[in-house]
């Protein structure tokens, strides 16, 4: 676990005259996984947003995978085919059933046939559990089965990064546990994981570190262990006790 | 008031008003599908990255939306022979339509495209979709779906407009309607009938294309 997989060097993006990103470095090395936690309005989703060029930056630099994202779009292409991304409105097309929604970006993409994008959407629809719902429409499901047809839909692609922006946090309550235990497996597996998430039992399960964000910076970094029991930064403990007391 | 209604010599004509009825479903048809493909274009190079392209589209929707329909077949049909473009009525009468509804389909489309959550566009570049991709195999069909009650109506007016062609002698409804008022004398009950079949083509091209769109889009909606 050494090999460099993402380097934000000195980020910075504006919204207009709004600084929401301020001097981000950030390294994370090959099957890390990050949570990614901070006060809304942080800059927590523009900065997992910028990974995968969904928003542009005005200073720095991106590495993802040795590819430097550029200004006008140079290396888009490569970056998004090795980034893959869950959001938290599971953003599932409505006009395309739960296997048609997975088997899109790969035809077009990887120009696979059809019977081969099948399978390999079957294959990650049963990885999430839910492949006996392939011919329903997203409408037809619940928001948990919904998100986890997203993860599938993502891994379709086979990314090597994945990033999720507060997946769980559209959720009724009895649903989050079901796309929280496909993303511990995920990681399980190995695969490079950004999570922007307020599930700190998640984050001591999996997260290897721990990233706290307050107005468009980043405060602290530590191991779930020390950055839960022994936060070093006054924000960060008044921002543990808020959500903790919850 | 001694008038005498006799519906008769209409009937009897009954030939000429069906040839005209199917030049009008005609007309309509084939401008309605080639209106809805530069519809499609036009909203395209509308949004547009390009600035050009953008104020082409801008310019081409203003000047259709703001000149009479009656002026633009005139122009095709009389001004632009001495452009060299010499066509005869029926495809003058195509054409105009043609550029006509593709620009009032173009605003529809534009709105049925805006409707569609920004979180939609970014799931499929996510995905590494090209943006053509994005706009053709994700945003398309739930846009047309979105405005299609609009878009239908669109259609039914632009089937009611062939009859300002009549004005160039294109031989669709309105026009052996006239025909018949000349040789009979029997305006009222030339109109009346006109209209009436009007009416019972608008309400089959509603029925007609409510049926394509419960096919089309099917999927069910939360
Ligand atoms: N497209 C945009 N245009 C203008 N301002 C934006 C845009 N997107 C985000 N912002 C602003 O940038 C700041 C950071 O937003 P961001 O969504 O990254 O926060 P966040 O940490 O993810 O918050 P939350 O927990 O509410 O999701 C906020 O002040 C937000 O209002
Ligand atoms: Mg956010």
């Amino acid at each position: 676990m050494s090999q460099t997989t993402i380097h934000m060097n000195d980020v910075n993006k504006w919204f207009g005259t709004m600084h929401v990103l301020r001097d981000i470095n950030l390294t994370v090395n090959k099957g890390e996984h990050l949570v990614l936690c901070g006060p809304s309005g942080s800059g927590k989703s523009t900065l997992i947003r910028c990974i995968n060029a969904l928003e542009e930056i005005q200073g720095g630099t991106i590495e993802v995978n040795g590819n430097v994202l550029g200004k006008k779009g140079a290396n888009v292409d490569h970056v998004r085919r090795d980034v893959g991304m869950v959001f938290q409105q599971f953003n599932l097309f409505p006009h395309l059933t739960v296997l048609q929604n997975c088997m899109l970006a790969p035809r077009r993409i990887h120009r696979i046939s059809e019977a081969e994008a099948k399978d390999k959407a079957m294959h990650f629809l049963e990885q999430v559990h839910i492949a006996e719902h392939g011919h329903k429409y997203p409408a037809q499901l619940s928001g948990g089965q919904q998100q986890r047809v997203a993860i599938a839909r993502a891994l379709c692609m086979g990314p090597q990064i994945m990033l999720f922006d507060e997946p769980t946090s559209a959720l009724d309550p009895e649903m989050v546990k079901e796309v929280l235990d496909t993303m511990v497996g995920l990681a399980d597996q190995g695969i490079t994981m950004i999570c922007v998430t307020h599930e700190m039992g998640f984050a001591r399960a999996v997260a290897h570190r721990v990233i706290f964000m307050d107005r468009g910076e980043i405060i602290e970094t530590a191991p779930p262990t020390e950055f839960f029991g022994n936060p070093q930064h006054e924000r960060t403990r008044a921002f543990l006790s808020q959500i903790l007391n919850h | 008031m001694n008038y005498t209604f006799d519906f008769t010599p209409i009937f009897q004509a009954w030939g000429l008003l069906a040839q005209g009825a199917w030049a009008t479903v005609y007309i309509s048809a084939i401008s309605m599908a080639l209106g809805l493909v530069f519809g499609i274009v036009l909203t395209a190079l509308r949004m547009a990255p390009l600035a050009p392209l953008r104020a082409f589209a801008i310019g081409y929707i203003e000047l259709v939306r703001n000149t009479p329909f009656l002026v633009q077949v005139f122009f095709i049909y009389f001004g632009m022979p001495e452009l060299g473009l010499r066509l005869n009525a029926m495809e003058a009468a195509i054409l105009t339509m043609t550029l006509n509804c593709s620009a009032y389909i173009a605003e529809i489309v534009r709105s049925g495209v805006e409707s569609i959550r920004p979180g939609q566009i970014e799931a499929g570049k996510a995905l590494g979709l090209s943006t053509p991709d994005v706009y053709r195999f994700i945003v398309f069909r739930p846009a047309i779906r979105a405005v299609y009650p609009s878009l239908c109506s669109q259609f039914v007016l632009m089937m009611l407009n062939t009859s300002l062609v009549a004005s160039i002698s294109a031989q669709e409804l309105t026009y052996a309607a006239q025909m018949i008022d000349n040789r009979t004398f029997r305006s009222f009950e030339v109109y009346f009938v006109l209209g009436a079949i009007y009416l019972v083509l608008s309400q089959l091209f509603s029925v007609g294309l409510s049926m394509i769109g419960r096919v089309y889009f099917s999927y069910p909606t939360k």
